[in-house]
């Protein structure tokens, strides 16, 4: 085969996806970038010439406040997620294969039922009349007029149960690699049982560790349905902002503004952490290799 | 040497965290009680009335028609972006991961929101060929994304072989890559039509009047409808699930 015709079939096989990703994807972006430099048209969608006012509305009063509760829900809710994975991993990757692959099961199975019939459940249990709300009433542990849903607590439970499995699958997988032999060696060597797990068993996940970082992180700056639905208007996150000026205010250029803080929120903490693992990753072998 | 027993008691937790509020929602869909804070006996009539819904069978027509074509569609795109990405190591194909990755990486809502931006721009009817197109779009990365990943253990040499032996490159294609390709596309596929049939946020942002799909109807009814209903509607659609994974794993078993 010629370079020319190598050449020729290779484009043959890229163009189609590329193709149809560079008219729906690519696009489409540079139109919300461009768009957020539109003036607003007060009949709705974007008005005529270029402008930077759109842009410079974001240091609007409401704006920083919301993008503050985006960052610190998004935040908590993968803190608390890598938390919780980081001993599930532990535990399935220490399992006999037969129990382990019943709880990887039980792990995933309702994660492949619908997004919203989740949230609805709890926003059923929450609710005043729902049953975990009757047992902490009845349990005096909060007043019966206390709301449990409709605040930012209820958003932050829903967003954890939703991403909770997408942070315990990556930690189980670098778990599942991880020789636990390195800590029985740690016991030995004198560390204790907390020592050696955070000292050893973490280092030896921390690529795992990375990737439930963002496959959480990510995903939370974008939420909109978990606080449409369960939080209040005192719990709207920069998702819900966009599709209120999209649906409500139909004022597109400041939807668009809303959606590049939003990007630029993405690709901050991906690049750093893309950064670090690449620097680390140079900086000195990985434990696995010297063992 | 004692393990701590930590981990085990947090992953016991963590399954009934998971399990609880469905579990609720199924006992309550068999509630005659309307908000199901307390048992008020055994019924069956959330069903019947949803049975009788005929939108929510209209939503569900709907979502079938938009998940088995652009499952199809996103196969076809998302396999031929894996062979070329795996094939070759120039610098049009760094660009094309970039182009297949970065989908993966962007929140929904951005996505949603663009592409209604690009079908107003290019004067397009919201419906169900928006919907469809949008679908395809986010599928096609997750497609090749699983078919790569079957590629890098795939022997090429059987493909040349085929050739020595005289196939020319079609018979080489559908008679030797497409049947040794098959579990990856299978997965690709059913990965796509899972993605598609439960899309809500894409969804809402680029549909039209009439193109309802169940996760619409479902978050409507949410929003406005009566809890009893969506409790039947959504144990329905669990023992679906359940069912599927259940003879998933048979068929998994009596392969191996």
């Amino acid at each position: 085969m010629t370079p020319a015709r190598a050449r020729l079939n290779e484009i043959l096989v890229t163009l189609p996806s590329a193709g149809w990703l560079a008219v729906l994807f690519v696009v489409p972006a540079l139109i919300v970038v461009a768009i957020s430099f539109k003036p607003t048209d007060p009949l709705g969608g974007a008005g005529a010439g270029w402008t930077l006012d759109t842009l410079k509305s974001l240091g609007n009063p409401n704006y920083p406040a919301i993008l503050w509760r985006t960052l610190w829900l998004s935040i908590t809710t993968t803190a608390l997620c890598i938390l919780l994975a980081t001993p599930v991993g532990y535990c399935l990757a220490r399992l006999e294969k037969k129990w382990r692959q019943m709880v990887l099961l039980l792990v995933v199975v309702p994660f492949w039922t619908s997004f919203l019939i989740r949230i609805f459940a709890w926003k059923m249990l929450l609710h005043p009349e729902g049953i975990i709300k009757q047992a902490l009433a009845g349990l005096g542990i909060v007043s019966p007029e206390t709301p449990l849903l409709y605040n930012q607590w209820a958003v932050l439970l829903v967003m954890v149960y939703t991403f909770l499995p997408f942070a315990i699958l990556p930690v189980y997988a670098a778990a599942e690699k991880f020789d636990f032999r390195l800590i029985e060696a740690a016991r030995d060597l004198g560390a204790r049982r907390f020592q050696a797990f955070c000292r050893v068993f973490l280092p030896g996940i921390r690529r795992g560790l990375f990737t439930a970082l963002l496959i959480v992180f990510i995903p939370a700056l974008g939420s909109y349905v978990i606080p449409d639905i369960v939080g209040g208007p005192g719990a709207e996150m920069l998702g819900n902002k966009i599709a209120q000026r999209v649906f409500v205010d139909r004022n597109l250029p400041h939807a668009c503004a809303l959606s590049l803080l939003l990007i630029l929120a993405v690709l901050l903490p991906l690049t750093a952490v893309l950064a670090l693992q690449g620097a680390r990753e140079k900086a000195r072998p990985i434990i696995e290799e010297g063992a | 040497m004692k393990r701590s027993l930590v981990p085990y008691c947090v992953t016991a937790a963590i399954l009934v965290f998971f399990y609880l509020p469905i579990l609720v929602l199924v006992v309550n869909s068999f509630n005659t009680s309307r908000f199901g804070g307390s048992w008020e006996g055994f019924s069956l009539v959330w069903y019947s009335r949803l049975l009788n819904h005929r939108e929510i069978w209209h939503a569900l027509t709907n979502s079938l028609v938009i998940a088995v074509s652009s499952s199809i569609v996103s196969v076809l795109l998302g396999t031929t972006a894996a062979l070329a990405l795996h094939r070759y190591a120039t610098r049009l194909q760094k660009a094309h991961y970039m182009l297949i990755y970065t989908p993966l990486i962007m929140p929904e809502i951005l996505m949603g929101i663009s592409m209604l931006l690009f079908f107003i721009a290019a004067g397009m009817q919201l419906g169900l060929f928006t919907i469809f197109l949008a679908h395809v779009t986010f599928c096609i990365s997750f497609v090749a994304m699983v078919v790569l990943g079957r590629l890098q253990d795939f022997d090429f040499s059987i493909i040349e072989a085929a050739q020595d032996l005289g196939a020319n490159w079609w018979q080489a294609t559908w008679k030797v890559l497409v049947p040794l390709l098959m579990p990856g596309l299978v997965a690709g596929g059913l990965l796509a039509f899972t993605l598609s049939i439960d899309d809500f946020v894409i969804t809402f942002f680029v549909a039209g009047p009439g193109s309802t799909t169940l996760p619409i109807r479902i978050y409507s009814m949410i929003k406005h409808g009566s809890p009893p209903l969506i409790n039947a509607l959504s144990t329905i659609l669990l023992a679906v699930t359940f069912a599927a994974v259940y003879i998933s794993q048979h068929l998994l078993e009596d392969k191996t």
